[in-house]
């Protein structure tokens, strides 16, 4: 291993468990955003002049400004997502300075949650947990259709994007006696789609035969507001919408007027815009829309696993050699 | 078919979908406890006083000796809306001949899905991120990354108890997950059901020192009433999250509020409680790390429209004497 300069400066914008925080710490004079809110703008700028290495989240932009602040010494860039929008990586490359991400180590646990949220919506749970806290369960049976789910046997499950997340998300729900698996995204892939029976369809094709629509694509200029007023019309009256993806392909307005008016059935959202939600937001007016605060990929195991790829990408980008998890 | 004797009656002590219920109304004189409260113990009585059927559930409707005398003898047939036969005195039925219909099989898909979404739920903590999203608290806490961190299925090891029907479909979809093994336990080995998913068989002790999720799916029986006591809990994991879908006397409540409180056990799902409805004031709420729902495991519209076709089904088998499509016991 070659050596490393002394000391080399790194910035995190987010603390990260203290362990993998240690082992980074022996090699490197680590400055810490350690409060528990995000950096402002200008503390993130501050914090990033004259440091060899960065760690960053999706909540950090990372543009000409930022780079052009932190300085030309600036190595490599570690951010603590699988998810790049938030970074410019073409400037990045023009540069010289290396990004890192966290692929893999955090498809698991996202593809729990987004079966999670399949699974919360279905069934209600938001509701059902109103129910029995205010005490209306033994008040109201309807004819035995009292909070009735939807079931995920025999449905039609919609996947857009069938990446590492979408096809291990796939790959589970197909346990579940599904009619069918569909997916959607800019190119077929038939290596995965192969492996669960899923069929390439058009988003148009997806949204009129989805019980589930699950958005689980990367974030791009292409597919920004994507799921807009006219989607959701396409989409079925009793269609739920999961999004694990990022809050800018979902048209927020419009999912409030297709959830209100029953154009489709439920949403669950672990992405917004913006982030956090603001408690104020329509959306969380709604029984039938749950939101949970962007943790996908929060389990014990995975962000402690993210987190030593985040300081093996930093490590290896400030030795210059390849990184660990290189995004280019 | 054989003829129905004129407009035999029928007393209803739920409603049940329309549609179901007008097939049983074009044969029978139905009279339905309308409303959304269950029928009190006396209105229950009054109701099935001269009925020749009667269609129960597992609420308050309790078929003893008295249900059965108050009845009378012209009783030919009782349907609950349920698998569960727990609130029947089936050897007094079986003494009287009178047949007893369940549900059986029809409610086993959204039974089990209701058991991994509880599952779920519980392990990512969804009734504390849904407060945290709504309270405010989603962007004031960071924790070193792990703020409202949860449990990952993957590498886990799930245990059920009871490798039913219901067990079985819980344990099926579960293997998918990449779960480290898959544990079970109940009164029988099951090779049938346990071989194809590579599930082992261990006692009650071993599944609940080894799991980190315990499913709780068994049917409810003299052996296994307050079985999740606060013996059992100290043998759980302190990690581990408990998952109810059975009936709530298998579990002991307070030893359970204890354990949730202390951190003896991590955290609870349970779509049955003691009683049913879990009264408001009940310190189980309290607990962010217990998630109730409204005993609805069998609730969707496709299976609550199947269990309304098929208790129909059974009550008019029984009316005119045939074997019941799905009966609780053969004569």
């Amino acid at each position: 291993m070659s050596e490393l300069p002394k000391l080399p400066k790194v910035y995190a914008a987010i603390s990260m468990p203290l362990e993998g925080m240690n082992r980074l710490r022996k090699l490197c004079q680590v400055t810490v955003n350690d409060r528990d809110q995000d950096p402002t703008r200008q503390e993130f700028l501050d914090g990033a002049r004259g440091m060899d290495a960065l760690i960053i989240y999706p909540q950090v932009t990372v543009d000409k400004e930022l780079l052009d602040t932190a300085g030309p010494q600036l190595k490599v860039i570690g951010t603590f997502s699988v998810g790049l929008d938030h970074i410019d990586i073409n400037l990045c490359k023009k540069r010289g300075v290396k990004v890192g991400h966290t692929p893999d180590v955090l498809t698991t646990a996202t593809a729990e949650a987004g079966v999670n949220l399949v699974m919360a919506t279905a069934r209600r749970i938001q509701e059902c947990i109103r129910a029995v806290k205010d005490g209306v369960w033994g008040t109201v049976w309807d004819n035995a259709m009292w909070l009735a789910g939807k079931e995920i046997a025999g449905s039609v499950i919609g996947i857009v994007g069938l990446g590492r997340i979408g096809l291990a998300i796939a790959k589970r729900l197909a346990a579940f006696e599904v009619s069918k698996i569909l997916y959607t995204g800019r190119n077929s892939r038939p290596e995965s789609a192969e492996s669960i029976g899923a069929e390439f369809v058009t988003f148009d094709q997806l949204l009129e035969q989805s019980d589930f629509v699950i958005v689980a694509c990367s974030a791009n200029d292409s597919n920004k507001g994507l799921f807009n007023a006219a989607a959701f019309k396409k989409m079925k009256n009793t269609a739920i919408l999961v999004n694990i993806s990022r809050g800018v392909v979902v048209d927020q307005d419009a999912l409030y007027n297709a959830l209100k008016s029953g154009e489709i059935g439920a949403a669950g959202l672990d992405v917004t815009t913006p982030e956090p939600l603001p408690t104020s937001s329509p959306l969380l007016t709604l029984p039938n829309c749950l939101v949970t605060p962007h943790n996908a990929p929060c389990t014990v195991t995975t962000r402690n696993a993210m987190c030593e790829l985040t300081v093996d990408n930093i490590l290896t980008g400030l030795e210059g050699r390849p990184l660990k998890a290189p995004a280019f």
